[in-house]
């Protein structure tokens, strides 16, 4: 066993680098910590690998010829599969409300917030986390489309931008989750809050359908809805066509998010924990 | 486990005749806390508690299941503001600078909370990030506490393999990665079978030893015994006891050395050496209450100094026994007597206000 216990002035009171710079870091070595919970359970990765691919197959051979007629299956796979990118985006960022729900029952954030780091660095650090989920779900979405003919009409810059643009709302609309967490009482309940919300934002948007085939009431809701925008721009960036439009409200979207339930959150965390 | 050499408790008890109290106490107080009160829906959780800690020492805090001791641990490790009540740790102001205090404190809760997914290391070297320690030096402390804790062959498994006994290790050492002033311990032992429960409080005289101050809640009054300077029993919210142990339990009755012959017929002879050993004002006498087997005798002692003149004398006398042991009040005892004390307080209370 080491020196004695340090008492006093011998103690430093604030963390190296400044508060931000600690936050940085703190939330850092939280992320790090969820990154090696998933390597432990890889199954916690199906919501962002297999799921993705069979909604992909699934629309594309079983509705596709039904929306689209026979002919124009392949010309739907071109469509849908960016809004499939939103759509799994929307549904990965559950498992993060599941996941930090589970923690706080387990009392392991008691620990976290008995340390001197800040009061969001955990909720940051499961949110950052969740970058590499993201990328696996436009990895794989990517991956699996181009294999059953999805073609990127546009170049690298843009694939890049698409996939960046991807994450980035994913991280946003995450905060969603990780509010709803906060909020109930078990990760069953999260889930189930969430496919509540998660549902009509990726199926009342034009991910699957055009949206003049809707009856208006609908329309006005779909042209309102994040996932529409996100999906606009993610089309122009991967397939070509106007991009400026849809990337503008889709980023003030993510601002609204963050602005939104960022303090939701963390206010829900303080009072739950 | 470290060999267990058992620490004295550093007695500060006796001091403070030289006029100089009120300085002196305030100094040397690493926990104090006033008047804390704290509400959850309809139950008073805390209902007006005061505490007090003297640097290097161990304070107990007993009390049954949802008497207020969790709730009063959560309020000192900043992890809960009561609605009313101040509370200092380590002298800095608990609800005006949190931050600071955490880097004063280590807290076990009352379920280890050690993440399952990680290893060992993982689990010691994220603490020790999130304490800003470098990386470097994180791992030289997992290193350093995972052998002190003797969990350096488990040290790269994930803790979800680990049996009970090694979590609450765990779990402890995470609690002084950051070399704390003052440890918190919620029911560290609840759970643990007796020998890992005496490891557990191998650990905490080495921490005092090394100059630590320990805050701990238990259900048992042995173990409060065992480690405690001071106790402090808690009921419903409410402190309704504070002394030290031998004071709590000349309060509550004291200990018992009880004998049982393996020949029925020798009681009276154990009557007589027993009743050599007796505690002042007290006699020997065989065990007749309701629920007990007879044939065994009992008396109250003032300590376990007694065994060692009753072992000797029941061999000289020839008498084999099939049961010899000390025996303290149960939880159970020493809160019919606390609060049958407390009780009548109340009562003189209302009638004076009559």
């Amino acid at each position: 066993m080491t020196a004695a216990v340090l008492t006093g002035p011998d103690r430093l009171d604030h963390p190296r680098g400044g508060s931000f710079a600690a936050l940085l870091r703190h939330s850092g070595a939280l992320a790090k910590r969820s990154l090696i919970k998933t390597t432990r359970t890889p199954e916690a990765l199906i919501d962002v690998t297999i799921q993705p691919v069979i909604f992909l197959l699934m629309f594309t051979y079983l509705f596709g010829g039904a929306i689209a007629g026979v002919g124009g299956r392949q010309g739907y796979l071109q469509l849908l599969l960016p809004g499939m990118l939103a759509q799994s985006l929307a549904m990965g960022s559950i498992a993060l409300g599941q996941n930090l729900n589970a923690d706080i029952e387990k009392g392991v954030f008691d620990r976290f917030r008995s340390l001197p780091v800040s009061r969001s660095a955990p909720l940051v650090g499961a949110v950052l986390a969740d970058i590499v989920r993201y990328f696996t779900v436009c990895a794989v979405t990517l991956g699996v489309g181009s294999i059953m003919g999805f073609r990127i009409e546009t170049g690298a810059s843009e694939t890049v931008a698409a996939v960046a643009l991807a994450i980035g709302f994913g991280l946003c609309f995450g905060w969603v989750s990780v509010w709803v967490g906060m909020l109930v009482r078990t990760p069953g309940a999260v889930q189930g809050v969430m496919f509540l919300l998660v549902f009509p934002l990726s199926f009342g948007s034009d991910v699957f359908v055009p949206a003049d085939t809707l009856p208006g009431w609908l329309q006005a809701f779909v042209h309102v809805n994040p996932i529409t925008h996100l999906v606009g721009a993610e089309r122009g960036l991967l397939i070509g066509g106007p991009v400026a439009h849809h990337l503008i409200i889709t980023l003030g979207w993510m601002a609204g998010l963050l602005v939104v339930f960022v303090p939701l959150a963390l206010r829900a965390y303080n009072k739950r924990a | 486990m470290p060999a267990l050499t058992r620490t004295l408790p550093l007695s500060t008890r006796e001091l403070d005749d030289d006029g100089m109290r009120g300085a002196r106490i305030v100094d040397d107080l690493v926990v104090r806390a006033e008047g804390l009160r704290k509400r959850f829906g309809n139950t008073q959780a805390l209902d007006g508690v005061d505490l007090a800690m003297r640097r290097g020492t161990v304070l107990g805090v007993l009390g049954p299941n949802g008497a207020g001791k969790t709730t009063a641990v959560r309020v000192l490790a900043t992890l809960l503001r009561p609605d009313e009540g101040t509370a200092f740790v380590a002298g800095i102001d608990v609800l005006r600078e949190p931050q600071k205090v955490r880097r004063r404190i280590g807290l076990t809760g009352q379920y280890a909370s050690v993440d399952e997914d990680l290893t060992g290391t993982q689990n010691l070297v994220l603490i020790g990030q999130l304490l800003d320690l470098t990386t470097r030096d994180a791992r030289k402390r997992a290193v350093e506490l995972l052998a002190w804790f003797d969990l350096t062959e488990a040290a790269g498994r994930p803790a979800k393999t680990y049996s009970g006994g090694m979590r609450r290790r765990l779990d402890l050492a995470a609690s002084l990665v950051g070399h704390p002033e003052v440890i918190f311990l919620d029911e560290p032992t609840t759970g643990l079978d007796p020998a890992k429960r005496e490891d557990m409080w191998g650990v905490v005289r080495n921490q005092v030893a090394q100059g630590s101050s320990v805050l701990l809640t238990t259900q048992y009054l042995e173990e409060a015994d065992a480690l405690a300077d001071e106790i402090v029993v808690i009921n419903h919210g409410k402190v309704i006891a504070q002394d030290t142990p031998d004071g709590l339990k000349r309060r509550v009755g004291g200990q018992t050395l009880r004998v049982r012959p393996a020949d029925p017929g020798r009681l009276p002879d154990v009557l007589r050496i027993l009743d050599a050993v007796a505690a002042p004002g007290m006699n020997a006498a065989p065990d007749g209450s309701a629920g007990s087997r007879p044939g065994a005798a009992s008396v109250p002692v003032t300590g376990d100094l007694a065994l060692d003149e009753v072992v000797p004398a029941l061999r000289h006398a020839g008498i084999a026994v099939n049961e010899l042991g000390l025996h303290l009040p149960s939880l159970d005892e020493v809160f019919h007597t606390l609060t049958g004390d407390h009780d009548d307080t109340i009562d003189k209370r209302s009638e004076a206000l009559v």
